[in-house]
């Protein structure tokens, strides 16, 4: 049975209460503790210097050439916080419902409502890191609204504001770097979890510059290794971002969590052509000013596809603002989930726009207007100038193409309310775990989520833990260290040793088109029944005939490259039985089965109002389902309507 | 919108650091102009991979320009021919067909060679970590909006603070100099009224681990400018050796 450790009491007090009742270490006795951080963004790098502020020894682990590089660098639009600073009726209890609602009422209420509180700390604590946030003339800071809610409580340093938390991030890392309180690893990619007595006690990595695979070992272990879109080859994503860490994890005992839940996000860039290496995103912000729209009938936008009408030669009465029409209240400014399968539904009815027909307008004509082009410039200069640059085409003199691609995954690993695994000892902390976007996640909260975890919620919580260990060091000698340890140098040759046909690309690609296809923005029984088959034989495939040059004892990128393809050729296969299983449509997870009369998601309360948990029993086994039912006390569950 | 392209690369290769490196030349054929400079490295590389040769190996991430991961030195210039965009931005359509591309890896004593063109620059990382932070803990700061910050001085820190941290600055330089680097984090901090506290020990510790490193002198030439990916500024490094000066004479007056 699956314990979610959430405190009694009434929601607005839990995190109080439970602070206060959670063990304490002794300051005297915090250096007597090494605490393992595996990944350096928002999560991984505020978690670091939290805990080594606190006086715990911490040792970080990341695969790029600096924690800077994490992929947190690249989020552009902004972080919520219930300040109010607007005085348009926020609160923390307004932050809490918008992400429950977002979230499709499958996440749970005490840790969304923790995250809401937590949320006003963060921007007072980044402010003090010397983070530039925009702020009005005179001297306060800005906000702007974003999709999903209808106050503005987003704060932003203009598109880069994921760059700015994450230096500020990185900058309170540094300075434990130099104090001797943190021991950086770069360059360092972590291949399994050691166990000891059940107990995560300890990683095996491998250095990325000598092949070094090295055993580490620390009281608790903390995966902040981010989520797993590239499981779908293209996607927002970083060319690094992979589910090694955490599958390795779930392999070792962690439950893995809601793994169908994907984010589409609807504002990115179209895909080009066979070459392309990943997709580019590009602010939602932009949907507060910019207007989506297509052709009224699919002739009008198969003769602008052929070029035989421009973009100005389409009347305004034969612009269909899809979004404005069906839901009037909300509009451009819908949630995500909402906004990309609209995107799709255009596409297949054959109005979609551009050379492929795979995309939508997103217009800024009359935001120009309205606001002069320099004021669009100040606001959203530097997204303008990436899609120029991309796409070759001027969004000031002409609409954008966009159209949905993968941006964030909100399953992961189950963690508990101390976002504790099931592994005792190991943490998972940001988009690495499952816990507080539901079925969907809300723009700006990712950020605010990474943050809230590692800054004011696991130096806390690992304390408890910590406090019931004892101070004995962990045995390094452990025979569990070194047979975790061989058995990773052991699949490490048995990668190498691969030498077929096929790149790790190829099989890669494969993947994606199949996960894209049949596990994607819509999902029925009988293609993700077909999907399960083609992974099984592609993983085949792959074991087979894939090749992998080069040798360990060097850098040597394509074996980077097997591993982690290698680890997603499973995961996907998990994605698929998570997709099957969960017979209702809930934000992110549509299923073709369940939808409203007018083609909305259709939730199934009553059978599956609960969080599927996943345990690995072995390879080529089925997975065994653990349910944890979400109890709502304080929200009703209604149908989400953004009408 | 011309045809794909067919180019001729010239890519500097070195198995490690302890190894003489060299150029090895390849085609790039069928190359689309729609592609990023890294994208066609990519095609190289499946190449490559089934010809059962070594891909070349090369520093990337994001692919959006901003983790500041990809680096490579293209026909003489950091990042490529044009102005303001990093490799992974830079699109095959600044490229002509039938071009002879040159592929280096930044060039820097600071930088040491890992394989290719993937260098070291954890000597930045390094600097960062003499002093590149404010000094306060995780909780118990003052609310957000205590102290106001004017616009233009918000606006001008952000500019500073945009750095990506690529290294270009140091790879355009003829001395391989950090200072554009150094000084944009010292310039963030500077003005800002969160950063003052510690804005001359943070100067002198800064550019004491610059130097440790064997980074170059700055000449004033505007290299680094040029270069930027970001258009950090060159007024950031008259501003460093502002507070580096200051820092000599009221040093002793800070309080620790």
């Amino acid at each position: 049975m699956l314990d979610s450790k959430v405190p009694v009491g009434p929601l607005a007090e839990k995190w109080s209460k439970h602070k206060f009742n959670l063990k304490l270490v002794n300051p005297a006795n915090k250096r007597k503790y090494t605490i393992i951080v595996v990944g350096t963004g928002l999560a991984g790098s505020s978690a670091a210097a939290s805990l080594a502020e606190l006086g715990y020894n911490v040792k970080a682990f990341c695969y790029q050439d600096s924690p800077r590089r994490a992929h947190s660098i690249a989020a552009q639009g902004g972080i919520n916080a219930a300040k109010n600073y607007q005085n348009d009726g926020d609160s923390v209890f307004r932050l809490f419902y918008d992400t429950i609602k977002g979230g499709d009422y499958r996440s749970r209420e005490a840790n969304v409502h923790r995250l809401a509180e937590v949320s006003v700390n963060i921007i007072d604590q980044c402010v003090a890191q010397g983070v530039p946030f925009a702020r009005e003339y005179g001297g306060l800071l800005d906000n702007r609204s974003f999709g999903g809610a209808q106050v503005s409580r987003t704060f932003y340093a203009r598109g880069q504001t994921g760059q700015q938390l994450l230096l500020g991030a990185y900058s309170a890392l540094n300075r434990q770097i130099n104090k001797g309180t943190v021991k950086m690893y770069n360059r360092h990619e972590m291949l399994d979890l050691v166990t000891i007595d059940g107990h995560a006690r300890g990683i095996i990595t491998r250095n990325m510059v000598t092949g070094a695979i090295e055993s580490h070992e620390g009281h608790a272990v903390l995966l902040c290794t981010g989520g797993y879109g590239n499981v779908f080859f293209l996607s927002t994503n970083a060319m690094g971002c992979n589910v090694t860490a955490s599958w390795r994890a779930h392999k070792r005992g962690a439950l893995f969590a809601n793994p169908c839940y994907t984010q589409i996000h609807p504002t990115c860039i179209p895909v080009t052509g066979d070459h392309q290496s990943k997709l580019t995103l590009m602010s939602e912000s932009l949907r507060n000013d910019g207007r989506v729209w297509v052709p009224k009938t699919v002739e009008l936008a198969q003769r602008l596809r052929k070029g035989e009408l421009k973009i100005a030669d389409i009347k305004e009465e034969d612009r269909d603002y899809y979004l404005e029409r069906k839901y009037p209240s909300f509009g451009n400014l819908v949630p995500r989930d909402v906004a990309s399968r609209n995107a799709k539904e255009v596409v297949d009815e054959g109005r979609g726009v551009g050379a492929s027909g795979v995309a939508v307008f997103l217009d800024f004509e009359d935001a120009i207007k309205r606001l002069g082009e320099d004021a669009v410039r100040a606001k959203y200069g530097n997204l303008f100038d990436m899609y120029y640059q991309i796409t070759d085409e001027n969004p000031y003199k002409q609409p954008m193409r966009i159209y949905p691609a993968v941006h964030y995954t909100m399953g992961g690993v189950w963690v508990d309310y101390n976002l504790m695994t099931s592994v005792p000892g190991l943490y998972a902390l940001g988009e690495c775990n499952f816990s507080d976007h539901g079925a969907n996640r809300l723009g700006a909260s990712a950020l605010m989520q990474g943050l809230a975890d590692g800054y004011f919620v696991i130096p806390y919580t690992v304390g408890d833990y910590l406090a019931g260990l004892g101070f004995a060091p962990v045995d390094k000698n452990h025979p569990n260290f070194e047979s975790t340890r061989k058995a990773v140098e052991e699949r490490v040759h048995k990668l190498l040793s691969l030498k077929g046909n096929k790149t790790v690309d190829d099989i890669h690609k494969k993947l994606g088109h199949i996960m894209w296809e049949y596990c994607g923005m819509a999902r029925n029984e009988a293609g993700l029944t077909k999907a399960k088959g083609l992974i099984q034989e592609l993983r085949k495939e792959f074991w087979n005939d894939v090749t992998v040059l080069g040798e360990n004892e060097e850098m040597n990128q394509s074996l980077e490259k097997a591993g982690r393809v290698a680890d997603f050729l499973e995961l996907g296969e998990l994605m698929v039985d998570d997709a099957l299983n969960r017979r209702e449509s809930c934000g992110g997870h549509f299923r073709e089965e369940s939808q409203t009369d007018e083609g909305e998601a259709k939730r199934d309360d009553e059978n599956f109002s609960y969080v599927s948990a996943w345990e690995y029993k072995g390879d080529n086994q089925p997975e065994v389902l653990h349910k944890e039912v979400l109890e709502f006390e304080n929200v009703k569950l209604t149908q989400r309507s953004y009408k | 919108m011309s045809g794909n392209m067919n180019l001729t690369l010239k890519v500097w290769r070195q198995k490690n650091d302890n190894t003489r490196g060299k150029f090895v030349t390849y085609q790039a054929n069928g190359i689309s102009p729609d592609m990023s400079f890294l994208e066609m490295l990519d095609v190289v590389n499946e190449d490559l991979v089934r010809k059962g040769e070594d891909p070349i190996h090369f520093d990337h991430d994001c692919r959006e320009g901003i983790c500041g991961m990809c680096s490579l030195h293209i026909n003489g210039r950091p990042h490529g021919p044009k102005q303001g965009t990093t490799t992974c931005q830079l699109h095959m359509r600044s490229f002509h067909d039938g071009q002879t591309v040159v592929i280096e890896p930044w060039r820097a004593a600071a930088f040491p060679v890992i394989k290719d063109l993937a260098v070291d620059r954890s000597a930045f990382d390094r600097i960062q970590q003499a002093g590149g932070y404010v000094n306060v803990n995780t909780g118990g700061v003052p609310d957000a909006n205590v102290i106001p910050i004017p616009k233009i001085i918000a606006d001008e820190a952000f500019e500073s603070a945009t750095c990506i941290g690529c290294g270009a600055c140091v790879a355009a330089c003829k001395n391989a100099s950090a200072m554009l680097f150094v000084s944009a984090k010292i310039s963030q901090y500077a003005l800002l009224p969160q950063g003052q506290t510690e804005r001359y020990s943070r100067a002198q510790a800064m550019v004491a681990q610059m130097d440790a490193e064997g980074f170059g002198s700055c000449t004033n030439t505007g290299a680094c400018e040029a270069e930027c990916p970001v258009g950090i500024k060159l007024t950031n490094i008259a501003r460093m050796n502002r507070e580096y000066l200051n820092a000599k004479i009221f040093k002793e007056i800070e309080v620790h």
